[in-house]
């Protein structure tokens, strides 16, 4: 059962308010008070997205700007290219890109939205992780960067095929916005930074926006047709249906951006042979993964019972064999599939699609069958 | 009928020296939207306290216990198929397994309507 943590210590986004006046059931999360669900429950949420249009408060998280002293941005994109493996340079202005902060074995210190934004770079951060990474960020890059923290903004989320019509109300160039975008647009007089991206694997949208003028543009967004507010819940099943990595979960200081699949969002620039090959942290073992191979690797699970199969259970190649040979790392229901939905690490020589393991739950061995990700088809607006 | 409550939000319907064991109203909402019910087998003998069942919701795996000591005698096959059954009618329809009560003086120790709703409050 949810345990309600009446801490005096935890802080609170500028949408608050909101939540509890909305019937958010509220729980603490990387040390803030937030909405787990609201009235609906997590199952109704969910499907309202993905029908419709959700809108989350993801205002824990952290915002950070980036500025070259010299004031070219290429000198910032250069300095920021020795804490990530992607190519930075090369990002074009009004684009984001995912991106890792790796540490000296290659593991993932944090993962993270890089955008380039004409004259700095705009990056966000998991909550949990915000503080370490900007010490992270200041030990690395103080002497090229100015490195600025933005506490004074708002993030949300508008997830959803309605996500679109909802926002263009406000602004209609968003609708000229194709996946991983950025614009800084002008919403309800607010100066917003809007990109096109987001965590669901529906089209939608982020908007950074002033604090002080977020609660009345969120409660704007509800008032749109088809907009609901939707809690952490629904947000956790959302990614886990899109595939997507949950920090602290399926990614941690453990496992390297190649393990978890990720090997995607390195750009060849940065690879063996490429134009600018290595040069970040971590980057022998990242690359002789890349040429290589990673031993293990981050698979999609779909559980042949019923039964949710959760975060941490072991998983074995036999329903009798007595060594596990991986773990799950996220795992539960996915209410778009009406099936239980898991990922987790497996060698990779057992990672092949369709190669039958076990997890054990509760005692019991239970039948998984290695699956495709996404599990339900993204709906990104190309 | 009498109707007995556990802190642990179990209700047990009593009727002779068989109870049938639930989860209450109070804990469904508590749960969120369920997704699967996992069953005792018939047949298993089952001591107070022990984890009987496990009702999993959309976010998480919660055990329910025996409330007292018996003997499983029936499980309600239709949580298998419709766990949202919990959500709609914890208190009736969806009940969980009916014990053979083994010491009826276990139940001493339960809750009444009255003194669960307080401990709920």
């Amino acid at each position: 059962m949810l345990a309600r943590d009446d801490s005096p210590a935890l802080k609170r986004t500028p949408l608050h308010a909101l939540h509890l006046a909305r019937g958010g059931k509220m729980v603490p999360f990387a040390g803030y008070d937030m909405p787990v669900q609201y009235a609906p429950g997590v199952l109704k949420e969910h499907l309202h997205t993905r029908a419709s249009a959700g809108l989350f408060d993801v205002s824990h998280m952290g915002q950070i700007e980036l500025r070259a002293r010299s004031g070219r941005l290429d000198d910032a994109a250069q300095a920021l290219e020795t804490l990530v493996p992607q190519d930075i340079v090369a990002l074009a202005r009004g684009r984001q890109r995912y991106a890792q902060f790796t540490n000296d074995s290659g593991g993932i210190l944090d993962d993270l939205m890089v955008t380039n934004l004409g004259d700095r770079l705009f990056l966000v951060v998991n909550a949990a992780c915000k503080t370490e990474d900007e010490a992270h960020l200041r030990a690395h890059m103080s002497a090229t960067c100015e490195i600025t923290a933005l506490p004074g903004r708002a993030l949300l989320a508008l997830q959803g095929p309605k996500a679109e019509a909802a926002l263009a109300k406000f602004c209609a160039d968003v609708v000229a916005l194709k996946f991983m975008d950025v614009a800084e647009l002008t919403l309800m007089d607010l100066p917003c930074v809007v990109s096109r991206s987001g965590y669901t694997g529906e089209d939608g949208f982020e908007i950074s926006v002033p604090a002080d003028g977020a609660e009345a543009f969120a409660q704007a967004l509800l008032d749109r047709p088809g907009v609901q507010p939707i809690g952490l819940g629904a947000r956790d099943s959302l990614r886990l249906e899109a595939g997507l990595c949950l920090y602290g979960h399926d990614i941690d200081p453990t496992t390297t951006p190649v393990e978890a699949g990720l090997s995607w969002s390195i750009q060849k620039s940065r690879r063996s042979g490429g134009a600018r090959p290595g040069g970040f942290l971590g980057a022998d073992a990242i690359l002789a993964q890349l040429d290589a191979g990673a031993t293990r690797k981050r698979v999609g699970l779909r559980p042949e019972g019923r039964a949710p199969v959760r975060e941490g259970a072991p998983l074995y190649a036999g329903a009798d064999t007595t060594d596990a040979i991986g773990s799950v790392t996220s795992g539960g229901f996915g209410p778009s599939l009406n099936a239980p939905v898991a990922m987790g690490y497996l060698p990779a020589s057992q990672a092949a699609i369709d190669s039958l393991v076990f997890a054990e739950v509760r005692g019991q061995r239970l039948p998984l069958r290695v699956a495709a990700m996404p599990f339900v088809t993204n709906t990104y607006k190309r | 009928m009498t109707t007995l409550y556990t802190t642990d939000h179990e209700w047990l319907k009593i009727d002779g020296d068989v109870a049938t064991i639930g989860i209450t109203n109070y804990a469904q909402e508590q749960l969120g939207d369920v997704v699967f019910v996992e069953l005792p087998k018939v047949g298993r003998s089952v001591k107070k306290a022990e984890a009987a069942a496990v009702v999993e919701s959309v976010k998480a795996a919660s055990d329910v216990y025996a409330p007292i000591t018996g003997e499983v005698l029936e499980v309600n096959e239709t949580l298998g198929t419709e766990p949202a059954l919990v959500n709609s009618d914890a208190g009736g329809a969806a009940w969980f397994f009916k014990l053979k009560i083994a010491d009826k003086s276990e139940l001493d120790g339960l809750m009444d309507e009255a003194a669960y709703a307080a401990h709920t409050a």
